[in-house]
């Protein structure tokens, strides 16, 4: 199989503006076709992550960014798959080039967040599970996340102080990224001081949403070659798997698991199977990371990712955490750009920032963050419903 | 609460009222599995091996009683559609694993009931309690509580 190659990334910095995620979402393209060394007109394939609380341009994003960089006749698609919509876009754009539809293809998601809390999509809907979660149990998204967290501190012995040491860590990694949002050290002294949000997990444990544009050129490794771009960054794999029934772990929005009556549970759950599925395309495995991007959500689901992409075994990962080996200069560090806590989250655009932050690292253009001698990286992503992600680069 | 107000379910046909208060689901009569919230349309087990065209789905009333697999509260009012009283309170969710059902059940947790009462692995049971009120009628829900 020819290989999928990233010859551009690019961002516009996460925040809240006040401006249209078009404009988050033109800045981010221009930047990684500007690094690409490519024009618009040279995209054969454009692939928008859609955004569902920006109104109908948003259900359209990949025809919307198209209009905003000016209609060449680009074929296009715009994907929707709540916080894994990024890397579905990406997953579409690589599989146009492997097929050889086209030879170099655009991925963009942006988003404009509201403040607060994420709430359903408007309107009176009591047959949608997301609407019936908030109206019957007021279950917001930290809630779930502080289900998760209250699981581990049961099961493993993790304390509130192992959730606020990811939080400083992510902080200081994100201190000098120009994209990141908060670009300031938290000490855990002032987690610890922070308001709880739901209980066990305090406002600096869970992820702020946010306004960001991210945006990645693809292309096939021969035009990538016969535009003489050296050594480039190749998409060795991108899982996009479901889980499999029973799904036992309780996932957003759900107010219930799989029965495991009739089948037992999966030998791995979900998140541990889309990282899985990922190491099996790629032929490598987590021993041959270097860096991984996991989705910080909260600080304590940063936790369950070691375990779920293998760093350590299950219940290992508060002792791998406190061994510094998940950070900067440590054996693999762990959201090298901040993560979530330092960005907060632009949904469509997370998981392709993710990727982002793996082209730079692999290229050895992280600057300050940089994980010296980068070959292999990983990005895994959790979305709703079902979807997920994980992406594995290499050099 | 008006003693004087009507008492209604928040939602139709999930659960039976109090005294006896059970979760409503469905089941397969092919392969053993059960739905909460209920399940219509077509058994969901990729290996079973019933007609999975809904026929072979029947009510099923669920265990009354469980261990919490997990629990967390909310301290700040979440967005709509949820109601909730002027002023906030906190409350808790419970996610309780049901021993037959091989299953994890969310649910408000009865209002009486603090957080240092609750440890994972605890068994629980279901009561029922008041979701939010209007002027004429308290809408109530599922919740837990621990076992006397």
């Amino acid at each position: 199989m020819s290989d999928v190659v990233v010859m551009g990334a690019g961002m516009h910095p996460w925040g809240k503006w006040g401006r249209s995620f078009v404009a988050y979402g033109l800045h981010a393209a221009r930047a990684a076709l500007a690094e690409a060394g490519l024009e618009w007109r040279d995209v054969g394939y454009v692939a928008g992550a859609d955004t569902i609380r920006n109104g109908y341009p948003g259900f359209v994003a990949g025809a919307t960014f198209a209009q905003a960089l000016g209609w060449t006749g680009a074929r296009v698609s715009s994907s929707y798959a709540a916080c894994a919509s990024g890397a579905q876009a990406l997953a579409a754009a690589r599989a146009q080039i492997l097929a050889g539809l086209c030879d170099v293809a655009l991925v963009v998601g942006a988003d404009a967040a509201p403040k607060g809390f994420f709430r359903p999509v408007g309107g009176d809907r009591p047959g949608d599970p997301d609407w019936l979660r908030f109206r019957l149990l007021g279950a917001t998204n930290p809630l779930y996340f502080a289900l998760y967290a209250r699981r581990r501190m049961a099961l493993y012995g993790a304390t509130p102080d192992d959730f606020a040491r990811v939080k400083v860590k992510n902080a200081r990694h994100g201190l000098g990224n120009p994209n990141a949002r908060y670009r300031k050290e938290v000490t855990a002294a002032e987690v610890a001081a922070s308001p709880v949000v739901s209980d066990p997990l305090r406002l600096l444990d869970v992820c702020a949403t946010s306004d960001g544009g991210a945006a990645l050129v693809l292309a096939s490794q021969e035009y990538a070659r016969r535009r003489g771009t050296g050594a480039p960054v190749r998409i060795a794999a991108v899982s996009t798997v479901t889980p499999t029934f029973p799904k036992t772990v309780l996932d957003l929005p759900d107010f219930a698991t799989d029965a495991a009556v009739a089948a037992p549970p999966p030998e791995r759950p979900f998140r541990a199977a889309l990282a899985h599925a990922a190491y099996e395309e790629a032929g490598i495995g987590p021993d041959d990371l270097s860096l991984a991007e996991v989705y910080d959500l909260s600080t304590a689901l940063e936790l369950d990712w070691y375990e779920d992409i293998g760093l350590c075994p299950a219940g290992a990962a508060e002792t791998l955490l406190r061994s510094g080996a998940t950070e900067l200069g440590g054996r693999v560090p762990v959201n090298p750009s901040g993560g979530l806590a330092s960005f907060g989250e632009a949904v469509p655009a997370q998981a392709i920032a993710q990727v982002c932050e793996l082209t730079w690292q692999l290229r050895g253009t992280a600057g300050d963050r940089q994980v010296t001698g980068a070959r292999t990286g990983i990005a895994v992503n959790q979305g709703l419903f079902g979807h997920g992600s994980a992406v594995i680069a290499t050099r | 609460m008006d003693a004087t107000k009507e008492r209604r379910p928040a939602v139709d046909g999930w659960f039976t009222p109090a005294p006896d208060v059970r979760l409503l689901g469905t089941r397969c009569t092919a392969c053993g599995t059960p739905y909460f919230p209920r399940n219509d349309l077509a058994c969901r087990n990729p290996a079973c091996e019933g007609p999975r065209d809904g026929s072979e789905l029947t009510e099923h009333t669920l265990s009354a009683t469980g261990r919490v697999w997990s629990f967390a509260d909310a301290r700040y009012r979440p967005p709509p559609p949820s109601v909730s009283p002027e002023p906030f309170r906190p409350y808790i969710v419970a996610a309780v694993e049901l021993d037959a059902e091989r299953m994890v059940v969310l649910g408000r947790v009865a209002p009486d009931v603090s957080l240092d009462d609750l440890a994972v692995g605890q068994t629980v049971e279901l009561t029922e309690g008041v979701l939010y009120e209007d002027d004429t009628t308290a809408y109530t829900v599922w919740m837990w509580r621990p076992l006397p």
